[in-house]
């Protein structure tokens, strides 16, 4: 997966956790949970998603790095790149 | 359709133990992830302590009551629209006592002006107060009581602590010496935009929800009581049950957690930190409610959906869990709960401690049960006059009636006090593939807690399937 398409996965499961999400004037480098009013049961949601579509185990203490679009994408790079 | 043990499969990927909110949420959650599920109830109806009884014509609420606006959300993502649209807010909360008699819409800006101008405090303190709940989070620093943040915040204002702390009390059993940050987050929760409840009643909520499970394919069985959870070499096998082993990757218990612990698994497994730790926790208080049943045909007026009442001088979490307590809520179903029902039912409900009750030979017992239904009637017709001539059926249960029901240590209806969440939460590391859902913590109580925790508990049990 290129780096696109990375952002463009987290932003259909954001969309599938919450049909109302306004992604038009989102920042990538501002946290997602204040300008999308995510909390911390839709990371929750996210991380379960990408376990199911990915088999990908994120572990608790990586959580804090999907707190951004940029971030999400960094993080996750390495690991869907044969994806 | 609920099935018979007989019809189930031999083997599941996970078994739910028990069916209260966090249990059904659980295998809801693993079962639209593609997990097969099997889900075993003792009961004969889902639900645990979200439940409901009938008399006569009457339908019975046990823990409707009211639950905070972050149930709509939570019912959408976890369970269905269906059951989100159903959701509807109460908007006549009443306190009444000796110290103040107010009614408020219960949300956060309400909150604010009854503390401004009603109670005098000045709005900076009362900003600096909500400011501070706010930022409360569960890694914070649990050294502070609610007590504690109370005088700091409101000193000596034991009004001001009684409208703060009495609602958060009836809801999960804390008291002013539990952490601050448990207040704080439940608080920040519940009386913040309102308080909602379910259209249709407890009985259309839990079909909703077994609908919904059947639809994604989890087999539900009732009338089945797990007798063990079947481990070997630390790693969970399978549930016995009715006699019969069913196998499972991985084990789910809805039970308590000290029920979990001491009871339906081997004790000895665990390490032996973990086990002190175990026997450390506190569970919550029980409850006793009275179950009031207006005659069919018979109105009552509006007299406020939830009523706080005492005639206690002060808010004392002792005087609240007394066998003879002076403070009691009282939840008023209208025919607005049950659309096309013209029915009214009242449902009042006491904090209370098992071992009072538990302690009371057979006709002490039954004496005392009758003393309390009496007392709540005469507590009743402070706000409805002479309503005795229209009830047409009066039932009382006690902490011994919860514990029959949901085979809770000690019939606690609130489950563990904070030291509960971390032993829960760490189960799994203890024994591979047993985890644990249901009440604890404090903050993990309630109907959204515990939907709430039912999906959190779900992320752990997919990860162990999906490492498997």
């Amino acid at each position: 997966m290129t780096r696109n398409d990375i952002k463009d996965l987290i932003l259909e499961i954001i969309e599938d956790i919450d049909d109302e999400a306004d992604f038009d004037s989102l920042d990538p480098d501002q946290p997602l949970r204040d300008q999308l009013d995510l909390d911390s049961m839709d990371f929750l949601d996210i991380v379960m998603e990408l376990r199911k579509r990915y088999k990908l185990q994120i572990p608790e203490e990586d959580y804090p790095q999907l707190a951004t679009l940029t971030s999400c994408t960094n993080y996750l790079e390495p690991l869907l790149k044969e994806a | 359709m609920a099935v018979s043990l007989q019809q189930t499969k031999d083997a599941y990927d996970v078994i739910v133990v028990g069916s209260g909110l966090g249990g059904l949420t659980t295998a809801n959650r693993l079962a639209r992830s593609g997990h097969s599920v099997l889900l075993l109830e003792h009961h004969h109806r889902l639900g645990g302590l979200a439940t409901w009884f009938t008399r006569k014509t009457h339908i019975f609420d046990v823990s409707l009551h009211g639950f905070p606006y972050g149930m709509v959300k939570t019912c959408k993502k976890y369970w269905n629209r269906e059951i989100m649209n159903s959701i509807v807010q109460l908007r006549d909360i009443v306190f009444d006592n000796p110290q103040f008699s107010l009614r408020t819409t219960f949300d956060k800006e309400d909150f604010i002006s009854i503390l401004n101008e009603k109670f005098e405090v000045g709005m900076g303190q009362i900003e600096r107060f909500f400011s501070r709940i706010d930022k409360m989070n569960f890694y914070d620093d649990q050294s502070m009581s609610t007590r504690e943040l109370f005088e700091e915040f409101f000193p000596g204002r034991t009004d001001v602590h009684r409208l703060l702390m009495e609602p958060i009390t009836y809801a999960n059993g804390s008291t002013l010496d539990d952490p601050a940050i448990t207040y704080g987050i439940v608080f920040s929760n519940f009386m913040n935009r309102g308080v909602f409840t379910f259209e249709g009643g407890t009985d259309q909520l839990i079909k909703l929800m077994a609908a919904e499970l059947e639809k994604n394919g989890v087999t539900i069985c009732t009338r089945a009581r797990v007798d063990r959870i079947v481990t070997k070499n630390k790693k969970t096998i399978g549930v016995e049950v009715n006699g019969a082993f069913k196998k499972a990757g991985a084990v789910v218990s809805n039970s308590g957690i000290t029920n979990t612990i001491f009871q339906l698994s081997d004790p000895g497994q665990y390490s032996e930190e973990f086990l002190a730790k175990a026997s450390k926790i506190r569970v919550n208080n029980s409850s006793c409610q009275v179950y009031i049943g207006i005659q069919e045909g018979e109105h009552i007026d509006h007299i406020g959906d939830l009523l706080f009442t005492s005639l206690s001088p002060e808010f004392d979490s002792a005087e609240l869990l007394d066998i003879n307590t002076r403070s009691k809520t009282f939840s008023v179903y209208y025919p607005k709960t049950r659309p096309g029902l013209e029915r009214y039912t009242i449902v009042a409900s006491m904090n209370s401690n098992y071992d009072d009750w538990a302690a009371l030979e057979e006709q002490d017992y039954r004496s005392t049960k009758q003393h309390m239904i009496d007392r709540t009637i005469v507590d009743l017709e402070r706000y409805l006059p002479a309503v005795k001539t229209k009830i047409d059926w009066l039932e009382a249960a006690t902490p011994l009636t919860f514990s029959r029901y949901t085979l809770h240590t000690k019939g606690t209806s609130f489950g563990t006090k904070f030291e509960g969440l971390d032993v829960s939460r760490t189960i799994f590391k203890e024994v591979n593939g047993l985890f644990h859902v249901g009440s604890v913590g404090i903050i993990m109580s309630g109907w959204l807690g515990a939907i709430n925790y039912g999906v959190i508990v779900a992320n752990d049990v997919d990860g162990y399937l999906r490492s498997l």
